[in-house]
């Protein structure tokens, strides 16, 4: 199995390291038809605006789109932004592939940016998580298609539908790959 | 993964997230806007460019507040801005106007000529320029999140930023090959922390990321500089001082994402107005060379 981690910007080596070191070929996809070789897919945190500008230039959206018809898609921080089907202040149209509202840099600016402890639920047990929050995003509103698996205060920062996973923090930076394995395992 | 004391989850998640970029230099909200429009990650709010600043002379400074929010209004991708080197008073107006990313740079007329600020006393992340692995190293020591090449700022010639890049590599190869009974001897001779020095021999990397700056002005000189290891360049006077800085701007983006495609950087690279005339750095003065502040 292939996991594919976009990688046209931003935060898509540490996720790579962290695939890596659970045991699975990982490729980090820039093009369409790198796209097509892998089985899974995770979008980093990285710009927004630099990934849906890209998206454009380099034929990804469609191409996105329709690999999500079969394969599943984990996006995190600016991941969750672009894979979102609505977002404040922004001048592209995002993905639309999981049914959330999200505003961006919604806790602030860099000297906003946390770490904190959050619960996470995967597979009906409750698991503590250190949370990476960076100019992070939040959910404002999701689809009765959607669960949340987590909430931070009265946040909610962990959503999933059928083939989509999203957070608004960073589960790569840590060490701890419960995020990732949840994702490979029951997504696939 | 490896332990690294030195990753600080929410300075270096954050230059993690800035990684395989453009960071471009922009005096005011419109630049930025264009910025931003083509692509850039961050924008590194300054009131003159280094090729200005270089032509004025005068003392460089951080900049003004108002032009700052200005920018941060203007745009949503994280906002940069210089302060001198060792001016921690000037890094804490940035700190409080909310700056993502302070670059204690050069380019700036240093405050203090023996000390770089303290930089684990702030909560926003700091970037320094380095010419070898040694001052790379001293700067993360003080508390750098993210390192850059210093190049020759302002000049529009590459050559400066792949020397410093070459000396980053090249040290860090070494040290991978050296026995631990050599490293204390190469820390000393070097002016490296020898805890770092142990980090990259384990690890054969530096704890932080690495990007490259001064002297990129076209999207093949973006392309070569990662190729040499850069994780994201620094763009400055490259931009806005070329003749179309808009087209020149999405065609460095372009030519950073794909850096290892040559087709894409060809096809970037195509029907872009004259790049910035640029300098020879053996006809600048020495004292005149902005790589040489700081140490």
């Amino acid at each position: 199995m292939v996991v594919g981690v976009l990688g046209i910007q931003g935060g898509f080596s540490k996720h790579k390291e962290m695939i890596d070191s659970m045991g699975y070929d990982t490729k980090i996809i820039r093009t369409p038809d790198e796209l097509k070789k892998t089985d899974a897919l995770i979008i980093p945190g990285g710009e927004s605006t630099t990934f849906l500008n890209l998206f454009d230039k380099l034929d990804l959206e469609d191409a996105i789109k329709e690999y999500s018809i079969n394969s599943p898609i984990m996006g995190t921080c600016a991941g969750m932004i672009v894979l979102a089907t609505k977002v404040d202040s922004i001048n592209y149209s995002p993905l639309g592939l999981i049914n959330i509202e999200v505003n961006r840099n919604a806790y602030g600016r860099q000297k906003e940016s946390f770490v904190d402890k959050v619960n996470i639920e995967l597979n009906n047990r409750l698991i503590k998580f250190e949370a990476v929050f960076i100019r992070a995003p939040k959910i404002v509103n999701y689809g009765s298609d959607c669960d949340v698996l987590a909430k931070y205060k009265d946040d909610n920062i962990m959503v999933q539908n059928n083939s989509v996973l999203v957070c608004s923090f960073h589960p790569e930076l840590t060490g701890n790959n419960v995020i990732h394995k949840y994702f490979l395992e029951k997504f696939m | 993964m490896a332990e690294n004391k030195h990753f600080d989850l929410v300075k270096v998640g954050f230059a993690e997230q800035l990684k395989g970029g453009v960071i471009m230099d922009v005096t005011n909200a419109e630049q930025a806007k264009i910025a931003e429009n083509a692509g850039a990650v961050s924008v590194m709010a300054l009131e003159r460019i280094p090729a200005d600043i270089r032509e004025d002379g005068g003392i460089a400074r951080m900049s003004n507040p108002k032009m700052i929010k200005e920018i941060q209004k203007m745009v949503s991708i994280p906002v940069m801005a210089k302060c001198r080197i060792g001016h921690f008073a000037e890094a804490q107006v940035l700190q409080s106007l909310g700056v993502d990313f302070i670059d204690e740079s050069e380019v700036l007329t240093p405050a203090d000529e023996a000390n770089h600020i303290w930089k684990h006393d702030f909560k926003v992340p700091f970037v320094c320029g380095c010419t070898d692995l040694g001052e790379a190293l001293r700067r993360i020591a003080e508390g750098a999140a993210l390192i850059r090449t210093k190049g020759e700022a302002g000049s529009g010639n590459i050559v400066e930023a792949v020397r410093h890049m070459r000396m980053v590599q090249s040290a860090i190869k070494k040290i991978t090959t050296l026995g631990h009974d050599e490293l204390v001897s190469y820390a000393k001779s070097n002016g490296s922390p020898l805890e770092l020095v142990l980090y990259i021999k384990e690890n054969g990397k530096l704890p932080v990321p690495n990007f490259a700056a001064g002297g990129i002005a076209t999207p093949a000189d973006a392309s070569l500089m990662m190729q040499l290891g850069a994780e994201t360049v620094f763009v400055g006077s490259g931009i806005f001082k070329s003749e179309d800085p808009e087209e020149r701007a999405k065609a460095i983006v372009m030519a950073t994402t794909h850096f290892d495609n040559p087709d894409i950087v060809s096809k970037a690279s195509e029907g872009l107005g004259d790049a910035m005339k640029g300098l020879d750095i053996a006809k600048i003065p020495a004292e005149e060379l902005l790589q040489t502040r700081g140490w």
